[in-house]
């Protein structure tokens, strides 16, 4: 049985049904892993214990105990700590670390245990590949080597995420954790094919995430379908005391609506389910920069939207492209803040020749760290100090509010918003790494939702002449996930681009 | 932004940049922060700067908890990583002579 192919919903059916065992599945992917090491999406598997968690999960599914995603796999993104498993946030700072805990995500998704009796019992298949410190939109920037495009392998999987982009695409494993702090689980999940969701601000817990951006920062699921992604975001999403941002009332069954009518729960006319949805096409979404085949793949998206009963109608959000000069004032701003922790004390790499403590610092700081991680830090550092406060950090602040604002003022004409992830498919390997600007330029389509702190998720809606796959963006206003997910998926209904596999992957 | 200002805040963000490493990102630097220009032209007089999203979307009482010990003691399993260490102490360079 090919299990690489199926989404997790099919999954869970298999299990439930006894037609196997999360041991077999386990191993499945495992051995998967192993053989395609190719792709570069892993950085660290621990069979054993891999192994150990699936027998764990048959063992409750063998007590009745057994809910909807025991016995599952998942990778996590190694932004998120684990024991066990290393933890480098693709650094070579981390790569001896060993985290003396798990990651809230990684916790709740994992095997029950005292501290956490309603843990989802999924099994943990290892850790995937990252840019550093989600620093990066190609993946090109971990420091342990690019990761591969499974729809080719001399294309990027896109980033920060790319590691878990690339471990669902290439069917080392039927779903995984990213997270998304300018675009990092949205691009990656276009650039492969996939479907993934940066919910709301404050919906899942970051304690044990390792920061970048703290005031951007959000994590959510890369899957192969709208309802893998509505089952694992619901099981990731819930209060933790222990994130002062986390939202008292986060979690959410994301999954409700799947199959309900947009304005009604009985679907009267199924041919038009998304009759009453009112969808906004932002005129800078598709200015000059947009891939004409972009474009096109996106527009005949918004054509099956009207299909499907939505109303499609034009909005404007002005700022669009000043939320990357915004974006990359604030983000390395609250990077430079959040890196310095990285000083080679207690854990992290340390220099092997120093005088003093100040030189220890540099030095450590500057073997342990590469490129892009540097050149972000200096940008932090020069727009808090002294003289640039003001006219950088606080105007990039400013901006913010005025970006935020504007998409409240769409909202009052549409319910979600409709545009491309990415202005191109996947770039070729080592294309943009000589320019960072132009690395940061592609991000523009997905930057104003971390700035606001709006969910939005990508679906995949074409492909271009030399079968790359496109996304397309669906941003809703603030904890309209499940709405989202419910487009999305009705979208899949009549939609197989999601399905698709790339055909280097057998 | 000019050579020595790559150095200062190198050393601001404690980092060691060499002359040529310095050099090769001070156009990429010049490059960023011409488009970080472009923010300047925006009329922002009456604007609050925001500092996070959940701030703009309700006002939230930043919650508190109870000043109680809640964690054992982990001091082994949380110096396991520490490049330097000592009778449970990290060991850094001398500081005061």
């Amino acid at each position: 049985m090919s299990w690489h192919m199926s989404t997790i919903a099919l999954l869970s059916k298999a299990l439930a049904a006894k037609q196997v065992s999360s041991r077999e599945l386990t191993s499945y992917f495992l051995e998967r892993i192993a053989k395609g090491s190719r792709w570069n999406a892993f950085l660290d598997v621990n069979p054993a214990l891999s192994m150990a968690q699936a027998d764990a999960a048959d063992e409750i599914r063998a007590n009745g105990l057994a809910g909807p995603l025991t016995g599952i796999p998942v990778a996590h993104k190694d932004v998120f700590v684990t024991q066990g498993w290393h933890s480098t946030a693709g650094s070579k700072m981390l790569s001896n670390y060993q985290s003396p805990f798990d990651a809230a995500v990684v916790a709740h998704l994992g095997m029950p245990d005292e501290q956490n009796p309603t843990a989802a019992g999924m099994v943990c298949l290892g850790k995937t590949n990252m840019d550093e410190f989600a620093m990066g939109s190609s993946n090109e920037n971990s420091a342990f080597g690019a990761v591969l495009n499974p729809w080719n392998p001399a294309c990027v999987a896109g980033g920060s995420s790319g590691g878990s982009a690339a471990a669902v695409a290439a069917g080392l494993a039927p779903i995984a954790t990213g997270t998304d702090t300018g675009g990092s689980i949205r691009q990656p999940a276009a650039l492969c094919g996939l479907t993934g969701i940066k919910p709301s601000y404050g919906r899942v817990s970051r304690y044990g995430m390792i920061a970048y951006a703290s005031s951007l920062d959000q994590a959510g699921p890369i899957g192969k379908s709208a309802e893998d992604c509505a089952w694992l975001l619901s099981a990731m999403s819930f209060h933790d005391p222990r994130d002062s941002t986390s939202l008292a009332d986060s979690g959410e069954n994301f999954a409700r609506y799947l199959s309900q009518a947009w304005s009604e729960p009985q679907m009267r006319n199924p041919t038009k389910p998304l009759s009453g949805l009112k969808v906004g096409l932002p005129t800078e979404f598709f200015a000059e920069g947009l891939a004409p085949e972009v474009a096109k793949a996106v527009e005949a998206g918004a054509q099956l939207l009207a299909q499907l009963g939505a109303t499609i109608c034009s909005v404007t959000l002005p700022k669009t492209k000043l939320s990357i000069p915004v974006y990359y004032v604030l983000a390395p701003a609250e990077a430079s803040s959040n890196l310095s922790r990285f000083d080679g004390v207690r854990y992290g790499h340390r220099t092997a020749q120093y005088t003093d403590l100040q030189e220890m610092y540099k030095k450590s700081r500057s073997e342990g760290f590469g490129a892009e991680v540097k050149r972000r830090i200096l940008i932090g550092s020069y727009v808090l100090s002294h003289g640039y406060y003001d006219a950088y950090y606080l105007q990039a602040q400013k901006i913010r509010r005025i970006i935020a604002a504007d998409f409240q003022t769409a909202f009052n004409q549409c319910d979600v918003i409709l545009g491309p992830v990415a202005p191109d498919v996947a770039w070729r390997l080592g294309e943009k790494t000589e320019d960072p600007l132009q690395m940061y330029l592609a991000d523009i389509y997905t930057l104003s939702t971390n700035l606001a702190g709006l969910p939005a998720m990508s679906v995949p809606c074409g492909f271009n002449q030399n079968n790359m796959p496109i996304g397309m963006q669906l941003i809703g206003n603030y904890f309209s996930e499940a709405r989202l997910l419910q487009i999305a998926h009705q979208y899949q209904q009549a939609t197989d681009w999601h399905l698709r596999q790339p055909s280097e992957v057998t | 932004m000019k050579l020595d200002e790559v150095q200062r805040i190198a050393h601001l963000s404690r980092l060691e940049l060499s002359d040529s490493e310095a050099k090769a990102i001070l156009p990429q630097l010049q490059a960023i922060f011409a488009l970080v220009a472009e923010m300047q032209a925006v009329d922002t007089s009456g604007c609050e700067p925001m500092a996070h999203p959940i701030l703009f979307l309700r006002d939230l009482a930043q919650p508190l908890r109870v000043d109680q010990v809640s964690e054992t003691d982990q001091r082994t399993v949380n110096m396991r990583s520490a490049p330097a260490q000592e009778d449970g102490y990290f060991l850094v360079p001398r500081v005061l002579e």
